[in-house]
């Protein structure tokens, strides 16, 4: 015990409670406690701070193998945070700051405080809470794996089961909703049940991994026919959604679908290839503009044009467009290719705003009533439907994506991902790997903005800011560049996830910057990535860690 | 992960969607195309590519079909309205004003209809076509909602609409003046709108100028948006019928800071008055700057009802003062409104701050009133709203007496009772608004 | 291994076909500029009196540009990244000096004392924008140092959406109007004067960053790691203050710009920081990364083309609304200055090599 371990402690509280007073003021503490987990009491934000207390506890306690020690300093960080959360509370009623921040309210204090306000019950009732979250993680940091970890993610399925209320509530049969949940979270009962479901089944999956018993499992099916298998089993799940999934869930897989053509494509040009594409965007809005403008009675020309006839020209002049783009940045390197083509990205969002484009473009309303598919008597109209045409193009672009890795191209653009000039010298043609990467991942992108513009049946300039293209960098590089069931990951994650929790809409982009941040700092290489792709990257991180301590404790080291 | 726990969690995500695979075999109501069959069909329509399968039938005599569906609401559920309003960024006060007449609205009514507790969800639209997709698509998705207030700002029900339209429910805004919106051959039935048509704005506006004021030569600014595109159209026409001339018609992005370069184009051909019916904060940089400009330093400025409320004023300061605004007018109202005013006052502490709070609340009473007239109750407490007889008796609102005045619906939506006023900004205290910063001078 | 340095794109080069068609869209949008140009002054709809206004404005403007740009160089020059969260920056200096302003305002102490009410505005702002800076260096670059481009690229953007929407959160979406400077009310003589306040604080501020970075060890360390960090680091140099060093200057000067731009346009929001860096960026890039004396030329060239460009370029066209297009101008600038002469218009002093 020493003053060194000491202040590391009280530090690592130190910035959990000042976490809790950014999210406060911020106003996602108090804007999600509206929303009840489990029974009536347990809403997100006790949930959230109870995480953060455990979270401050396990990034002091896990440094100390024995259980002791493990559980005293995690609890000490526990309690500073708890300190600090009691402080702003304090503040916030005796001084009115709401001028200034808008979210420093009476209702933030009495989250802050259990329920209770600023008030000796309350004080007691914070301390205790971050004193019991404090101990348990550290009990559960200190217990035999993998059963700490089996109850912590037990537990947080529970939570995310009770979070996703709205969503599940009409897909599952309505008995087992109304034995699981009550009016607004899961009911006690329910989320009993569910914790000790989810625990046994977390239990055999980690007892499973790596033991003969499974094994044996498996080798009912024969070898060869093991992946098609499953891959045929995936395919089919992913089928059923239409048949289940309500006109919400459908809306949501559509959009996921579509930035998963669009990861897809991207891939192709960063992932594969190297190349740093910030302006992806403006792909899908040449696709999606080109299927507006041709089949639209809006927009003044004397002809409209089928779905299925304007597709193939959005695609042909999106390919163009990548062309168009890859000509001038073919010399650039990695920043400067980034800046250039987020520019590009941005001059095609500036003139299909304008008002000098606006007879051929729409300007700043945008362009409506665009054609649905139609085929022969069947017209594709609502969101499960088209869920259909969607999931087609994904395994399209998959089965594209795969033949293309394994090709000749495919070689070409690793190799020129990894050292330009060096595939030059071995006789790759950097010209025309560039471009065609560049072309065939903006088809992707155009398919995938045609069938938006369908879907939503009008496009308005604002959809195709530079966000878009952030987020499909974003998800590419959160599931792992270069892998494909990364860009499917990521989607998910990114486009999936934010669009089901649709009342948190106002802290999504907030909550979006932290993971971005995080994910950058504890997993560069992403969640599923390539194999080689992730031993560079954390190597090259882990070498200038050791060199340059990342030391986040007070005074010098 | 090893192959042994890969297959293993396939086989749970397989468990899942079975479960879910077996209690879904018939798919969730989804609305037939707008082409209606006709309304006395019993069975469910012949022919139509969507699965348009009612609920599992019962055996009530009362309960109603209906072409678009029937919204079933059991006992102990609440009627669920919704909002579609603008309630973030520049033109957050238009939004919030207008939400805040239909809370009120709700509190009259005691929170209850029918017996049944009424829920307000709602989302915000953002003043613009993107906001209003995505609002319009996620209310879309809640099959639970019965009518929509919304939207704020025309060119997001240009865009939202439609996709309200398709998914078969019902809105009435409070605020929409865009002729567009209601004209025959772009209007879709799920759309009303209870504030004035700009076709009475531009031309009251256009009166002003040239007649009272007795200017002859304007420019006009618009912001893209469908509202101010056509409020500067209608009034450029007035403005001409009236032996006046345009001089020039410009436009600006919303999220334009630098307004320089079209005022100095504009003053290039010298107008007396410059009207902008634009929103903030391009709105206020556009006062702000157009002092500055060499050539304008005497130019009249004028805008309309997406700039009356306080910040206009606060943000521009000095140079707000004789800034003459054209809108609603609040003033001939009657003791109805009075009342109105003094319950907002002490529900949330400020005098109204836009114009069409009270067109919210009467778009609110509107479909209450509607609602009660078609909807269906039956024995076991069960109400049922069949959504197409919803839009019919909305359509045949007959001098509904609402705050703003003598409501009747038209075949395409209009259903004001329009009454504009044109107000100048006499002082710089946003206090006491909006009498304490603004006037009416004229009618 | 040589970087294809400008000289190299003429010499003894085989034109390759792709060059070509590069050059010829160069050359197509060049002439389309001049026609246009030539065609407005022919018109002569403007007096000149609107041009030098226009010019005017594009100093300030270009100024303010400038000050943000030397963030973005001074970061680039001595970690080779681009600090996209240098906008956001920006604003938060901006918006939360606003409650200091209203502040003032609303006590009297501006009216009575503008000059110290401006100066204590500026220095707030200042030292808001540094915490901030220093803060995201921190956090989110310091411990990926090592790490390829992409990976800090990714961290910058999303600690651009973190400080965004943070400050959203705390102050709200709506817009924030400062309070008018009593003594920058109205013109001197032919100009405004908060243009004219702008373009001295700019100025100011200019001369002591030179004099920080000539004069004293501070300075001298930021240069020595920017010129080659190993060798600054054998030679004793902290390599670690002198990078958090950089981005606290760059993060000051940021944050006078705030408050310089909130004078100018008066009405701040959360969003005010995106376009603005971007420009800013494009204005570094312009005069040459890395390369200060260039960010500050870049700035202005780029102030005043937005200025004049869109009415000047496009004027004679007859094309509607041309303002609108003056984005469009700034980011083509952007893409043909990053194809034609990536060095930029000084040239770039540090780099060339690429670090691996």
């Amino acid at each position: 015990m020493s003053l060194a371990t000491l202040r590391r402690a009280l530090f690592i509280g130190l910035l959990g409670g000042i976490a809790v007073w950014h999210l406060s003021l911020v106003g996602l503490i108090p804007a999600f406690a509206q929303r009840r987990l489990i029974g009536e009491t347990l809403t997100f934000s006790y949930a959230l701070l109870v995480a953060l207390f455990a979270l401050a506890a396990h990034a002091t306690g896990r440094r100390y193998p024995g259980a002791l020690q493990r559980v005293a300093w995690g609890t000490l960080s526990a309690l500073t945070a708890g300190l600090l959360v009691l402080a702003l509370a304090l503040i916030v009623t005796q001084v009115n700051l709401r001028q200034i921040f808008l979210n420093a309210t009476p209702e933030l204090t009495r989250v802050l405080t259990f329920g209770a306000g600023v008030s000796p019950a309350g004080v007691l009732r914070t301390i205790l809470i971050a004193a019991v979250a404090g101990v348990a993680s550290g009990g559960l940091g200190a217990t035999p794996a993998p059963w700490g970890r089996v109850s912590v993610f037990a537990a947080l399925a529970t939570l995310l089961l009770g979070l996703l209320r709205d969503v599940l509530g009409p897909i599952l049969p309505s008995g087992l909703v109304s034995v699981l949940y009550g009016p607004a979270g899961l009911s006690v009962p329910g989320a009993v049940v569910i914790f000790v479901l989810f625990f046994l089944l977390f239990a055999l999956r980690w007892s499973l991994s790596g033991r003969a018993g499974a094994e044996r499992l498996v080798a009912f099916v024969p070898s060869p026919a093991r992946g098609p298998l499953a891959r045929l089993v995936v395919i089919l799940l992913l089928a059923s959604v239409p048949l289940w999934a309500g006109l919400f869930l459908s809306n949501v897989a559509d959009f996921v679908g579509f930035y998963i053509l669009m990861g897809l494509g991207l891939n192709l040009v960063l992932g594969f290839a190297g190349l740093l594409d910030l302006g992806y965007v403006a792909f899908f809005a040449v696709g999606a503009y080109t299927m507006a403008v041709l089949t639209s009675p809006e927009i003044g020309q004397r002809f409209t044009l089928d779905f299925w006839v304007a597709l193939p020209i959005a695609i042909v002049l999106t390919v163009c467009a990548g062309l168009l783009v890859g000509l001038p940045v073919l010399r650039m390197r990695g920043d400067y290719l980034a800046i250039a083509t987020l520019g590009f990205g941005e001059i095609v969002r500036l003139l299909v705003l304008s008002d000098w484009l606006k007879p051929y473009l729409g300007g700043a309303q945008g362009v409506t009533r665009i054609a649905r598919p139609q085929i022969g008597p069947l017209r594709i109209d609502s969101p499960q439907e088209f869920y259909v045409l969607v999931l087609l193009s994904c395994l399209l672009a998959w089965f594209l994506s795969i033949r293309l890795r394994d090709s000749r191209l495919g070689r070409a653009w690793f190799a020129i991902r990894e050292d330009e000039f060096v595939a030059q010298a071995m006789g790759i043609n950097r010209v025309t790997a560039k471009l065609s990467a560049f072309a065939i991942g903006a088809s992707f992108g155009g398919l995938s903005g045609a069938l938006f513009a369908s879907l939503v049946g009008s496009v308005v300039p604002a959809s195709f800011s530079l966000l878009v293209s952030i987020n499909v960098v974003a998800l590419l590089v959160l599931g792992g560049m270069g892998s494909l069931p990364g860009v499917v990951v990521g989607a998910l994650a990114l486009v999936g996830i934010p669009e089901l929790l649709r009342e948190f809409q106002e802290y999504r982009l907030l909550v979006y910057g932290i993971v971005l941040i995080a994910m950058m700092l504890f997993r560069p290489a992403g969640l599923l990535p390539e194999r080689i792709h992730r031993r560079e990257l954390e190597e090259a991180v882990e070498e200038v860690r050791e060199v340059a301590p990342a030391e986040i404790a007070p005074g010098r080291s | 992960m090893q192959r042994p726990a890969r297959l293993f969690t396939m086989l749970l995500l397989s468990l899942v969607f079975v479960l879910a695979a077996c209690q879904r075999a018939q798919p969730t109501p989804t609305p037939a195309p707008a082409a209606q069959p006709s309304p006395t069909q019993p069975a469910a329509p012949a022919a139509s590519p969507t699965p348009a399968a009612q609920p599992t039938p019962q055996a009530q005599v009362t309960k109603p079909t209906d072409p678009i569906g029937v919204l079933e609401i059991k006992p102990g559920e609440p009627i669920v309205l919704a909002w579609m309003l603008t309630v973030s960024g520049g033109t957050a006060q238009l939004g919030e004003d207008s939400k805040r007449g239909i809370e009120i609205a709700i509190d009259d009514l005691g929170g209850q209809l029918l017996g049944h507790k009424i829920e307000l969800v709602g989302e915000d639209s953002g003043c613009n076509p993107e906001g209003g997709q995505a609002a319009a698509t996620r209310l879309a998705a809640n099959p639970r909602i019965v009518a929509i207030v919304g939207s704020s700002c025309s060119s997001e029900a240009r865009v939202g609409a439609p996709i309200i339209d398709q998914a078969g429910l019902v809105m009435v805004s409070p605020s929409n003046t865009a002729p567009d919106l209601t004209d025959p051959a772009k209007h879709v039935n799920a759309y009303l709108r209870v504030a004035h048509n700009d076709k009475v704005q531009g031309r009251v506006a256009a009166e002003f100028v040239v007649n009272k004021l007795g200017l002859k030569k304007v420019a006009t600014i618009h912001d893209g948006s469908l509202y101010a595109e056509q409020l500067a159209n209608v009034f450029a026409e007035n403005v001409k019928k009236l032996g006046g001339t345009v001089v020039a018609q410009e436009a600006v992005s919303p999220d334009d800071t630098d307004m320089r370069p079209v005022l100095t184009r504009i003053a290039t051909q010298q107008p007396e008055l410059i009207y902008y019916p634009i929103f903030n904060p391009a709105g206020s940089f556009i006062t702000i700057q157009a002092k500055e400009i060499s050539g304008l330093e005497n130019v009249k400025l004028m805008s309309a009802d997406g700039l009356l409320e306080p910040q206009t004023v606060q943000n521009a300061g000095q140079a707000a003062v004789g800034l003459y605004l054209s809108g609603p007018d609040l003033t001939v109202l009657g003791p109805k409104y009075q009342e109105f005013v003094q319950k907002y006052q002490q529900k949330y502490g400020t005098k109204p701050v836009a114009g069409f709070h009270a067109h919210a609340y009467d778009a609110t009473m509107m479909i209450v009133e509607a609602i009660k007239k078609v909807a269906v109750q039956a024995p076991d407490g069960t109400l049922y709203i069949p959504r197409k007889a919803l839009r019919d008796a909305l359509y045949e609102t007959k001098n509904f007496q609402g705050l703003t005045g003598n409501l009747t619906c038209d075949q395409y939506g209009d259903c004001a009772d329009p009454k504009i006023a044109v107000y100048e900004v006499f002082s710089t205290d946003t206090a006491n608004w909006p009498d304490s910063a603004i006037r009416k001078i004229y009618p | 291994m040589a970087i294809a340095t400008p000289r190299s794109f003429l010499s003894g080069r085989r034109l390759e076909a792709s060059q070509l068609i590069v050059w010829t869209i160069g050359a197509v949008l060049l002439g389309i500029v001049f026609v246009g140009s030539v065609l407005t002054l022919r018109a002569g709809h403007y007096t000149a009196a609107q041009w030098r206004d226009f010019i005017v404005f594009g100093i300030a403007q270009g100024s303010i540009y400038a000050l943000i740009a030397l963030g973005y160089t001074m970061v680039y020059g001595v970690l080779r990244m681009i600090n996209f969260a240098h906008g956001e920056v920006f604003m938060s200096g901006a918006m939360t000096t606003f409650f200091l302003a209203d502040y003032l305002n609303r006590s009297g102490f501006l009216k009575a004392h503008p000059w110290i009410s401006l100066i204590a505005m500026l220095l707030f702002s200042g030292l808001v924008s540094m915490t901030i800076a220093v803060l995201v260096e921190r956090i989110a670059y310091r411990p990926l140092r090592g790490a390829p481009r992409l990976v800090p690229l990714i961290t910058a953007v999303g600690a651009s959406f973190f400080l965004k929407y943070t400050f959203r959160g705390l102050f709200g979406s709506g817009v924030r109007a400062y309070p008018a400077i009593p003594v920058l009310q109205g013109k001197l003589w032919v100009f405004q004067k908060t243009q004219i306040a702008v373009f001295v604080g700019v100025a100011i501020t200019l001369l002591l960053l030179v004099l920080f970075l000539q004069r004293t060890r501070a300075g001298l360390a930021i240069r020595a790691v920017a010129e080659d960090r190993e060798a600054a680091a054998l030679m004793g140099v902290d390599v670690d203050r002198a990078i958090v060093t950089t981005f606290a200057v760059g993060g000051f000067m940021a944050g006078i710009a705030g408050v310089l731009y909130a004078l100018v346009f008066i009405q701040v929001q959360f969003f005010m920081g995106f376009l603005p860096g971007i420009k800013a960026f494009t204005a570094a890039v312009l005069g040459g990364i890395g390369n200060l004396p260039g960010a500050a030329v870049g700035g202005l060239v780029l102030g005043i083309i937005e200025s004049v460009g869109p009415s000047l370029f496009f004027d004679g066209y007859g094309i509607r609304a041309a303002h609108q297009l003056k984005d469009v101008i700034a980011f083509t600038i952007l893409v043909l200055i990053l194809i034609f002469r990536p060095t930029g218009i000084l040239g770039e002093r540090l780099g060339g090599e690429e670090r691996v």
